[in-house]
């Protein structure tokens, strides 16, 4: 007859998934940095989605221009000023947040995604493999990411498709990296040659195994990337590759209004600001994910 | 049941720079022979090679040159097809419970993964599968309310409980247990070994029980072998090997033990506590 | 009598956690008199490295925090020392040897460095430590420092010390890594040494030696010992005296072949049951059923009582105290228990 074992605490929540939620709330929760990234960004995100529909002047985004309005500065109709076309920048810049950050997003994922599998096969595989691989990422690193994406989205064409290809191609080789070494740490742990033992096939250790206990690094790169590649997309976009007008994008409408600084500084202030109000929070949200992640964190 | 004939396996150098450093002979010449039904011990130090020699009988390594028989095929000769089928039927239970089970995977998904490897075999569906996680839950002492939580919310002997459910689900004729209780507190531990002794009477199972703890192999086995520094130094019946030890290894071995032997045997006060 | 070296009078510790704060200390109580060897012992979570610890007030203080009790040493609290006055203590009074060997020594730097380093850090307080004059030179002293290293060297058995005290420590093996640790805990001539879990990662013959050094060095010394373990088969060999720990607090303390051969608490009892012995059939070895106590929300009453078989309404009404063991056997020995139920024990053959 076996002992009858119960659970050590009094109290269990019904389900594990909702106690680690709590759990990883409450620690985000204890850095009021991190609070404040996740609202820039949640903000962000909510300007990204529906923008458009909350810009006050609308027709602005489709290319109208009001030529009676140029150059006027922050008042109570526009908030931030018009610029060289009489468009109304407040609305320019929100409208500008769905390109720059759901390309950025779109560069994030796809570079995650791609680099995630080519790093999960080359720590998996190991051997000549592992290298080949590596070696392409080497490659890829040795071009500096701006050069390789001008060229990229130069020889694509213009549009934001092309410039996302162009950008997440500079992005993968850092996950690869990042994959591969924690794939290589995970592929000895104990549950793993467990899985080996009963007779597991490779694809299942890769997939089932070893892959889902991986993501936690990459994620909190993800977010702390998320702040560079708005920053690329928009030095993209301030070369003038990418986006085209009238379609607003925070870098593109840097580039234009450079010529008319100091005079005219808020048709330039108001879309850096966002650039780096983006940067900024995605980094903030970033450390506080990486701090909730980390066992070893104080908090 | 198992036989081990002349198992080889050495560890190549590493690099260190320009040269290699001296390639490691982890096992040397070992062999031994394991009965059905019986309780086999394996007991050796750390380094002794006591768990490479686990691994390598479950082909998770490589021998060179050795015969690892088991059920009359030998598994090192086996195709990694043929391997995997074998596996159905020998299995494994690991030291350390908190890292042999996946963090991410609800208990069910552990026990029942065995079952969904070997689908063919066992030709069970979803259903059925969950069935048989219960059943084996059951056997080992833990119950429904456990199955959809995750390892990291039991303790060190359910989680072990767990193993050895996972290690039942296919129904193996063996198992090979490696340093099962060492991780785990002394009353636990008892506990853990109660089950699994009533596990072999009630499946008719075959144990290769290894462990450094030689009051547990003891406890737990008929035939013990000694080994040390990659050989096996001595091997015989249980009784034998701890009473008048042939080696003299064995000899500083049980010399060393720290034992309350001297003490009296306290505890036992002519009743047993109720559970 | 004279004064016991170190008294824990009703220590109580809680640890906040992230669901609340656990009360992981209650109320120990122990007197270590000199030259005895005390060995604390209980399984996970009893309470019995943060007991050591606390005494060299090592624990960290958020999330730790006391409550009422005292730490005497040599009369002296110590729960009310400032971190200054307790780092003179440290290694120069109260030693301290930790678990696992292998991170406890800074591979960057050879041997012969840290023990140096203990060595004046321990002179500071006590020029006397290095038999050099009080206005010596840095250099005379760290000559000083060097030459008490090798000798702390040569008496914890290590071969061809002085080849080996420039050294690193990945050049060691385990064992031997224990003895340096062991040297640079008693380099200082410490009064009380704190050993906590000193061979639990050690082969069990590098245990045996490692133990023998210990009396050795015990006896040489003149020491007092504090050894927490979870095994009961390094008590019996090493100590002349041990306190069993459950969850926070001690049930049963004396002499140890006095409990050891009538141990009264039925914790004691059950945790000998549970260790497995020759001429022990299969199947007679016996668990504790249930679990630790959860020490957020811990039962009332004796603390052991949901686990006991001898349990009754009073167990849980009161937590009970330390009383001398009700034995004519007994009498006068020392030996205590905190049980309501404690009854006299034939003695076991």
């Amino acid at each position: 007859m076996s002992a009858e074992m119960s659970t050590p605490s009094a109290r269990r929540p019904r389900s594990a998934g909702r106690e680690a939620w709590r759990r990883g709330l409450y620690r985000f929760a204890q850095s009021r940095l991190s609070v404040l990234g996740l609202a820039i960004v949640s903000l962000l995100m909510l300007m990204a989605l529906v923008g458009p529909w909350l810009a006050p002047y609308p027709e602005h985004l489709e290319g109208a221009v009001s030529t009676a309005a140029r150059f006027q500065p922050p008042s109570a109709q526009h908030w931030f000023g018009t610029n060289e076309m009489g468009q109304d920048v407040f609305s320019l810049v929100m409208g500008g947040a769905r390109v720059s950050v759901l390309a950025g997003l779109a560069v994030v994922l796809l570079g995650a995604l791609a680099g995630t599998l080519v790093g999960g096969i080359a720590g998996f595989a190991g051997g000549w493999t592992d290298d080949l691989l590596m070696r392409l990422s080497d490659l890829k690193l040795t071009i500096p990411g701006l050069v390789l994406a001008m060229a990229v989205a130069a020889a694509l064409g213009p549009g934001i498709f092309n410039m996302v290809v162009a950008i997440s191609l500079s992005w993968w080789p850092g996950y690869a990296r990042l994959v591969r070494g924690e794939v290589l740490a995970r592929k000895e742990d104990l549950y793993v040659t467990a899985a080996r033992a009963i007779g597991a096939r490779p694809a299942r250790l890769l997939l089932v195994h070893i892959l889902p206990n991986v993501m936690t690094p990459v994620i909190v790169k993800m977010s702390l990337d998320m702040g560079f590649a708005i920053l690329t997309v928009a030095s993209l976009g301030f070369i003038g590759i990418g986006v085209k007008p009238p379609t607003p994008e925070w870098g593109s409408l840097l580039s234009v209004a450079r010529s008319y600084m100091p005079d005219f500084w808020w048709t330039a202030i108001f879309p850096g600001l966002a650039i780096f109000l983006a940067v900024f929070g995605f980094n903030l949200l970033g450390d506080g994910l990486r701090d909730v992640f980390d066992p070893r964190s104080r908090r | 049941m198992l036989t081990i004939e002349g198992v080889h396996k050495t560890y190549p150098g590493q690099r260190r720079g320009w040269r290699r450093s001296a390639p490691v002979q982890a096992l040397q010449d070992v062999s031994l022979e394991i009965t059905r039904g019986e309780s086999f011990g394996l007991v050796g130090e750390s380094g002794s090679g006591k768990s490479t020699l686990a691994r390598c009988i479950l082909q998770l390594e490589p021998v060179s040159p050795g015969r690892i028989v088991f059920e009359g095929e030998d598994l090192a000769r086996l195709s990694p097809a043929a391997m995997r089928h074998a596996r159905a039927r020998i299995q494994m239970v690991f030291q350390d419970p908190q890292a042999s089970l996946n963090p991410r995977m609800s208990v069910h998904d552990i026990v029942t993964e065995p079952l969904v490897i070997h689908r063919e075999v066992m030709g069970l569906d979803a259903r059925q599968r969950t069935e048989r996680a219960l059943e084996l839950l059951q056997l080992v002492g833990l119950g429904e309310q456990h199955l959809f939580r995750k390892p990291h919310e039991f303790s060190g002997g359910q989680r072990q409980r767990i193993g050895i459910a996972r290690a039942l689900a296919t129904s193996p004729t063996m198992l090979l247990l490696d340093e099962p209780t060492s991780a785990l507190d002394v009353s636990v531990q008892a506990q853990v070994l109660n089950l699994l002794h009533e596990l072999q009477q009630r499946l008719s199972l075959t144990y290769l029980f290894i462990s450094h703890d030689l009051a547990v192999i003891r406890y737990m086995c008929d035939r013990v072998a000694l080994i040390h520094h990659g050989q096996i130094v001595e091997q015989g019946d249980c009784q034998q090997v701890f009473d008048a030890p042939q080696s003299d290894y064995a000899r500083q071995l049980l010399a060393a033990v720290p034992s309350l032997e001297g003490i009296g045997a306290a505890g036992s006060d002519g009743q047993r506590t109720p559970t | 009598m004279s004064a016991p070296l170190l008294e824990i009078r009703d220590l109580h510790l809680w640890m906040r956690s992230f669901e609340g704060e656990a009360h992981v200390l209650q109320g120990v109580d122990l007197q270590v008199g000199h030259g005895e060897v005390w060995g604390v012992v209980g399984e996970t979570g009893c309470g019995k490295s943060l007991t050591g610890l606390s005494v060299s007030r090592l624990v960290p203080s958020p999330p730790a925090r006391y409550g009422r009790g005292q730490i005497l040493f040599n009369g002296q609290d110590l729960l009310q020392m400032s971190e200054a006055q307790m780092r003179q203590l440290r290694g120069g009074r109260i030693g301290m040897i930790f678990q696992d060997p292998t991170t406890n020594l800074n591979p960057l730097f050879r041997i012969s460095e840290q023990l140096v380093d203990v060595a004046l850090a321990a002179a500071a307080w006590r020029p006397e430590l290095l038999g050099v004059p009080a206005g010596a030179s840095a250099r005379e002293k760290r000559r000083a420092a060097r030459a008490l290293s090798l000798e702390m060297l040569e008496r914890v058995r290590i071969p061809d010390a002085a080849q080996r005290l420039d050294d690193f420590p990945h050049q060691f093996s385990g064992g031997m890594r224990q003895r340096v640790l062991i040297a640079m805990a008693l380099i200082g001539r410490p009064q009380l040494l704190i050993a906590d879990e000193p061979t639990t990662a050690l082969d069990v013959s590098v245990q045996a030696q490692v133990l023998a050094l210990l009396r050795d060095m015990v006896r040489d010394f003149r020491m007092t010992v504090l050894l927490i373990t979870h095994n009961l088969g390094v008590v019996a060999q090493a100590c002349s005296h041990v306190a069993v720990m459950y969850a926070g607090s001690i049930v049963e303390r004396g002499p140890v072949q006095e409990v050891m051969r009538r141990p009264t608490h039925p914790y004691t009892r059950a945790l000998l049951a549970a260790i497995p012995r020759r001429e022990m059939a299969r199947g007679a070895l016996e668990g504790i059923p249930g679990t630790v106590p959860d020490l957020i929300h811990p039962p009332p009453g004796c603390r052991f009582a949901p686990r006991c078989a001898r349990a009754q309404e009073g167990c849980r009404a009161q937590v009970p105290a330390l009383e001398p063991v009700p034995s004519a056997l007994a009498a006068g020995a020392g030996h205590e228990v905190a049980c309501f139920h404690a009854h006299p024990v034939e003695a076991a053959c």
